[in-house]
């Protein structure tokens, strides 16, 4: 852990060499599209739309209208200055996602694909969902700019997050329980594809992450990037300095690309946590990119985690939102050309963290950004206290008190 | 020659367009596949297209899914594929069989590896769903050091520059996909189709088959009319999975045949080559 030594402000130098992904939507040997021939002609539509508004300063001013004036950015940077004595160690910066309209990062991107979807006349969009979080973004924006919204989800999350499902509906969308498969967030990703592939004319497709066919793992990027271009602000203002590391979960991994994907070309450590579920010895994990192998599923060359044949097989994590055996392709090309690192935390190492975020600093984590946080909390205690380290608290945990509390062998 | 090309070859001379049935190996157990096989051509079919069972099968409808998922509870895998083609030539030398699938089954065994195994076996052609011509560069490379033909799909949404693309690729035949949809979906316009055809025709020069939403006899029929080849697959798997097993051979039979004289029923309007 401590053999690379963290890097103080003096040492933060941006430097432009960081251009993925190349024009076919390559991340080195990652990312591309591999999708059928029936899907070809929409992603290319999207794709030369994207370019084109991707450029365009009224685009770009409505979509940070609307981050500021909708989802409420920017989002703090909050120091858990008693959590951090407690560790004895680095100082633990959150970057507050957690206070964006809606309780996550996911408003970012859904956002930014909703005023791409308006513009280029779509009237109906639709979305996959694990947790819900990604599909409540979807459902808002649908409400937002009134829109027909139909979410996917598989029938097994539909049950563990009844909550989020009702919230889809309240806000006006129809959850169709996907009942293939697994029946979990890959399943609800092929349901949606096949939707989209039936009602290509009309329908725009939200990707909640950064995975699937070029461009979403790009877009996607670009529409949280606004998570690290804030941070270096924000660190330069309060702190006079630059994170000496940035931390953040990793499932398909948009809200970890937002915060390191600024940083890239500076010599800033970033670390992304996986879900190690049970264990990582134990089978039972979504520990996608220190346990599994490079693939194609869903659009993309990425890591999978896949059996000797080549199925993709179910993961686990205590956290719907990490519960993907796939990965963004940029977390494939960056862990391979060791410019981020990938670790583990298990389903337990998450509660606990989720438990001291409560206890020592009064905020509920998303399960999800609970991952992130406890690796930070064995991170501080290796590293002198004038270390800055910053987690992206990703999401707020009230969605996830019915899975803390079954995990404590409470029953309401 | 290949046994694509011999087949189709054959069926011009004779003013008949092939019947390809396509069916998920391995379902609804693995020990059926071949005797289901030798049935196929019994019953009148000209190339078989056997789909390999996949986890995440994207662009497929919920028949070939359910087919997949009963495969796959039998852990068929790639390499059995391969291996119960290989126990099919034993017996028939003549069948082309073409593999339908995802690519990651492919990319788990390796290209050089799957693609030397798929040539002993006797595949005549492949078809990899989630492979575009634009991502199949070296996996067409590898298919024609065997002279394995790389099928591809069209659909009614390429446009002209990549149907040129995909002619220059594409060896065997060319699927054409009927309609905007996954596999199973009903409601094929045939006056769109014929359109359709005609201008792929201008620019192909391979027999192009139709396959999705073909779902009877009466459309087998209109298909045989603009085509070279008819696809025909959830209506027979529907088939399969409603068959008690000791009827399924006779029932797969009873329809493949019906479908066979629909087809011989056309006259055709264009022949291709």
């Amino acid at each position: 852990m401590q053999k690379k030594l963290p890097l103080s402000c003096e040492e933060f130098e941006p430097v432009k060499v960081y251009d993925f992904p190349d024009r076919h939507g390559h991340f080195g040997p990652y990312g591309g599209v591999f999708v059928a021939e029936t899907l070809i002609a929409a992603l290319e539509e999207l794709r030369i739309q994207y370019e084109h508004y991707r450029g365009d300063p009224d685009f770009q001013a409505e979509f940070a209208h609307e981050l500021k004036h909708y989802v409420g950015r920017p989002s703090p940077i909050y120091h858990a200055k008693r959590w951090s004595a407690h560790l004895g160690g680095a100082q633990i910066l959150l970057k507050r996602e957690d206070l964006n309209h809606t309780g996550a990062h996911k408003i970012n991107n859904a956002i930014g694909q909703a005023i791409l979807a308006r513009r280029m006349g779509k009237s109906r969009v639709i979305a996959e969902t694990g947790a819900g979080q990604h599909g409540v973004a979807s459902a808002t924006v649908a409400a937002r700019y009134g829109m027909k919204c139909v979410v996917y989800m598989g029938s097994v999350d539909v049950e563990r997050q009844a909550a989020n499902v009702y919230r889809m509906k309240l806000l006006g969308a129809t959850v169709v329980p996907v009942e293939s498969g697994s029946r979990t967030l890959k399943d609800a990703l092929n349901e949606a594809m096949r939707d989209w592939i039936t009602n290509i004319e009309d329908t725009f497709y939200i990707i909640g992450t950064v995975a699937g066919p070029h461009p979403y793992p790009m877009m996607v990027r670009d529409f949280q990037a606004i998570i690290g271009r804030e941070a270096i602000v924000q660190m330069q203002e309060e702190y006079g300095r630059q994170p000496d590391v940035l931390i953040a979960c990793v499932g398909g991994g948009s809200n970890a690309i937002g915060l390191f994907y600024p940083y890239l070309d500076s010599k800033v450590r970033m670390v992304g946590v996986e879900a190690a579920g049970l264990g990582l010895q134990s089978g039972q994990h979504a520990a996608t990119l220190t346990q599994g192998r490079p693939g194609v599923l869903h659009g993309n060359r990425t890591y999978l985690i896949q059996d000797e044949n080549g199925q993709i097989v179910e993961t686990h994590s205590i956290s719907a939102g990490l519960d993907y055996p796939g990965v963004g392709p940029e977390h494939a090309w960056l862990k391979d050309s060791n410019r981020a690192e990938y670790v583990g935390i298990t389903d337990a190492e998450a509660v606990a963290a989720f438990h001291d975020l409560c206890h020592y600093e009064g905020i509920m984590p998303a399960l999800e950004s609970s991952h992130a946080l406890a690796y930070a909390a064995q991170l501080a205690p290796t590293l002198s206290q004038d270390r800055l380290l910053l987690v992206n608290l990703s999401g707020r945990g009230d969605k996830d008190m019915a899975t803390v509390a079954q995990a404590s062998n409470i029953v309401f | 020659m290949s046994r694509i090309t011999i087949v189709f070859d054959k069926l011009r001379q004779q003013n008949r367009k092939a019947l390809i049935p396509f069916i998920t190996a391995g379902d609804p157990e693995p020990a059926m596949m071949v005797p289901l096989m030798h049935e196929l051509v019994k019953a009148g079919a000209d190339v078989i297209e056997l789909g390999v069972p996949f986890s995440d099968p994207m662009a497929d409808g919920p028949t070939i899914q359910r087919s997949s998922e009963r495969a796959l509870k039998h852990n068929v895998s790639l390499k059995h594929v391969l291996a119960m083609v290989e126990e099919f030539r034993k017996s028939n030398a003549f069948t082309p069989v073409v593999l339908m699938g995802y690519a990651n089954p492919i990319e788990a065994i390796g290209y050089e590896t799957f693609t030397a195994r798929a040539k002993v076996c006797g595949i005549d052609g492949v078809l990899t769903v989630d492979y575009p011509p634009e991502e199949s560069e070296e996996w067409v490379k590898y298919l024609e050091r065997q002279q394995i033909a790389p099928i591809f799909l069209l659909s009614p949404t390429t446009p002209q520059a990549r149907i040129e693309h995909v002619a220059k690729m594409a060896k065997g035949y060319i699927y054409y996909v009927s309609l905007k949809g996954v596999t199973g979906a009903s409601g094929l316009d045939l006056s769109d189709v014929a359109s359709k055809l005609a201008r792929l025709r201008s620019i192909i020069s391979i027999p192009i088959g139709v396959g999705f939403g073909i779902r009877d006899s009466t459309t087998a029929k209109a298909v045989a009319e603009l085509a070279d080849a008819v696809v025909i697959g959830s209506r027979i798997i529907e088939e399969i999975e409603c068959s008690p097993k000791e009827e399924l051979l006779a029932n797969v039979h009873r329809l493949v045949k019906s479908l066979r004289s629909a087809v011989d029923e056309a006259s055709p309007q264009h022949a291709n080559l």
